[in-house]
């Protein structure tokens, strides 16, 4: 039997051990470092077709990801879908951006990609982007290739 | 079924008491009295529920039928808190000493003590090295229970069980694998702190010699029933041939040396 | 055929029997763990016999199953040329499944059978027949402190094998087959979610820590006082945990991952 001190010490490391390991899971391994201290504002665009995105989603200017998806609705007056992202604020957005949604790789998950116009106006919370280019449907895609070279 | 109070000289008395364990009774409602301040030798055979009968008394079994009263209470009727309150005044020897095997011999005495007490340091180290002493002990305090022989275990488990000053000692099979000089060690402490501390000591036992030496009163037990009882004078001249049989240790009487088989000239020519 | 519906009843009615007192004997411990908060001193010994004794096991584990991870990983992405996906994968797997699960079942084989045959020993030994008429609760002094130690250390160690299971897999995936380091841990970042991820992982730790601690002292203390008594309960421990587990897994995985 060791002595209590020793187990006590050893108890000890073992409890900073795992909360260290907790730590490191939270902050290194999941996304809770990278979003937490940031502020973020709110942007909505209008899609007609949204496709395969999904909440959380990455937001991404040139490649480089700004923000996420937090919630996808559907208008219920012109049946268009409403997607409200969450945008890093060290990001201003002039009002003229194009978004689009479109697919990492082949079969990889899909993203909102931003394309910032001229405007000298930026886009404040809870602003609208106007101009958007839907998802791609793959099946769509095959289908007019289909009636495409039918009709030829 | 006879329910009316025992006499304040009778510590335990034991009422038309029932207990089987699967098919087989092991108690067939048998009546004992256990006298105030005496040494009261439980005998029989092994298997005849003589460990059981310490395990009611204490309230950790449950009979089928019939009452135990201890100093007036009814175990079997008491609630939880009660029944624990009850056992604090109660000590229990068990045949293998049962002491936590993870701390020392000291914090094993010091055990009961601590639960139940609010006493201080110093005064649970004088408790507990007053016990060791009157055990024989006083040196082998920081030992574990380990490194210690079967008559050593069951002295520290005695001094354990005398820790909170019992009213009685129950000694679940005291003598059985102990040599001489240990089962003289061990005799002579039951006797002592039965005069000196004013206890009751309830002996379970099989050893005829030692057990007849000491004991005041004796029930020897078999097949369920009370086979006979009486001072150990009495039992020894006994006209219960069973009595004879167990006292005398003979291979073959009312206890046949065969299990009950089949005719053996049969079984072997089949 | 009466025999077998009759040998079916009583095998219906011994383990309905069983699963009442294993009810009861949880409800007691759970009373018990009050009074263990009191005795703080008791819980530090029983947290170095169940925690920092599996420490060992389990960081070894976990460094190698990442090392695995990081190496099947590799080849079956590197097929797609996504082997910068390789952090993704490795982490994914282990802080939802991996990490949980292997732990639990380490935990179970290594600290949970000891805790059997501990308990079961110190009853075929008396020493809990011996405390009751010492009017000491057994479960309270005995058995409460060991389940919060095994409550407690579980999610500690299912973390340790997750962070550990991650470097062992950056180790093979970075160090030995050159997959960018920084694409290794960003992907990881920007894909696995605090909320979604890491707590439903510790979430499935901590059930299982509970339902490991339950079984294993329940075994022992219902174990038949004798040494073959006391090895069934050990075995049935480990092969009980087991299934539990991996039942609970499925379960918990389909509650929380599922798209409901």
């Amino acid at each position: 039997m060791q002595n209590t001190k020793t187990q006590e010490t050893l108890v000890g490391l073992f409890v900073a051990c795992g909360i260290a390991s907790l730590f490191f899971m939270a902050m290194q391994i999941s996304n809770l470092g990278s979003f937490s201290s940031e502020k973020l504002y709110n942007i909505n665009a209008n899609f007609e077709n949204s496709g395969g995105l999904k909440v959380k989603s990455p937001v991404t200017i040139a490649g480089v990801r700004i923000g996420r998806v937090v919630s996808i609705s559907i208008n219920k007056d012109d049946f268009v879908s409403v997607v409200k992202m969450n945008i890093d604020s060290r990001y201003k957005l002039p009002t003229d951006t194009v978004a689009s949604i479109y697919t990492a790789g082949l079969l990889g998950e899909q993203y909102i990609s931003l394309d910032p116009g001229g405007s000298e106006q930026f886009l404040k919370e809870n602003g609208l982007i106007d101009i958007t280019s839907s998802a791609v449907i793959l099946e769509e895609l095959v289908g007019k290739f289909f009636t495409d070279k039918v009709s030829e | 079924m006879d329910t009316k109070a025992p006499p304040k000289t009778d510590i335990v008395s034991i009422r038309n008491l029932t207990f089987s364990r699967g098919h087989r009774k092991i108690f067939n409602a048998i009546s004992l009295d256990i006298k105030r301040g005496k040494i009261t030798a439980i005998m029989g055979p092994s298997g005849t529920g003589k460990t059981t009968l310490l395990k009611l008394i204490g309230g950790q079994l449950y009979p089928d039928k019939g009452d135990i009263i201890v100093d007036q209470q009814n175990v079997h009727q008491l609630k939880r808190k009660d029944l624990y309150t009850l056992r604090k005044r109660m000590g229990m020897l068990f045949q293998s000493g049962a002491l936590l095997t993870d701390i020392s011999v000291f914090d094993n005495v010091a055990l009961p003590l601590r639960e139940h007490t609010a006493l201080n340091k110093s005064m649970i180290r004088t408790l507990v090295l007053m016990k060791l002493q009157a055990v024989g002990l006083r040196g082998a305090r920081d030992l574990m229970p380990a490194e210690l022989s079967g008559g050593m275990a069951r002295r520290v488990a005695l001094a354990r069980a005398i820790a909170l000053d019992p009213m009685m000692i129950m000694y679940d099979e005291p003598f059985t694998g102990q040599d001489p000089i240990s089962l003289g060690t061990l005799v002579k402490l039951i006797k002592e702190l039965n005069n000196t501390l004013g206890l009751t000591s309830i002996i379970v036992s099989h050893d005829v010699e030692e057990t007849i030496g000491i004991a005041d009163y004796i029930y020897v037990l078999s097949e369920g029933k009370v086979a006979g009882h009486g001072t150990p004078e009495q039992i020894r001249n006994s006209d219960s041939k069973w009595v004879q049989q167990f006292m005398k240790g003979d291979a073959d009487g009312p206890v046949h040396f065969h299990y009950p088989a089949t005719d053996y000239r049969e079984d072997l020519f089949q | 055929m009466i025999d077998f519906l009759q040998k079916l009843g009583q095998t219906t009615l011994t383990s309905f029997a069983k699963l009442g007192r294993g009810y009861f004997f949880l409800i007691h411990t759970l009373i018990g763990i009050i009074s263990v908060l009191a005795h703080p001193r008791l819980l530090t010994k029983q947290l170095y016999s169940v925690g920092v004794l599996s420490f060992l096991i389990i960081s070894i584990s976990g460094l190698f199953v990442g090392m695995v991870l990081g190496l099947q990983g590799f080849y079956i992405l590197s097929d797609f040329g996504a082997e910068e996906t390789l952090g993704v994968m490795v982490a994914a797997s282990l802080v939802r499944e991996l990490g949980p699960v292997v732990a639990a079942l380490l935990f179970a084989g290594r600290a949970g059978s000891a805790l059997t045959a501990e308990i079961g020993l110190m009853k075929a030994t008396e020493q809990l027949s011996g405390m009751e008429m010492m009017a000491i609760d057994p479960i309270k002094r005995i058995i409460a402190p060991r389940f919060l130690a095994g409550f407690l250390s579980m999610p500690l160690l299912a973390a340790l094998f997750s962070a550990i299971g991650v470097i062992g897999g950056q180790i093979i995936g970075v160090g030995l087959l050159g997959v960018d380091d920084g694409a290794y841990w960003s992907q990881m970042q920007s894909t696995l979610d605090f909320q979604d991820d890491i707590l439903n992982g510790i979430i499935k730790s901590i059930v299982f820590g509970f339902v490991i601690s339950w079984i294993a002292l329940f075994e022992g203390y219902d174990a038949a006082p004798t040494s073959e008594g006391v090895s069934r309960a050990t075995t049935r421990t480990v092969v009980n945990s087991a299934f539990t587990i991996l039942g609970l897994d499925f379960i918990l995985t389909a509650l929380m991952f599922g798209d409901i």
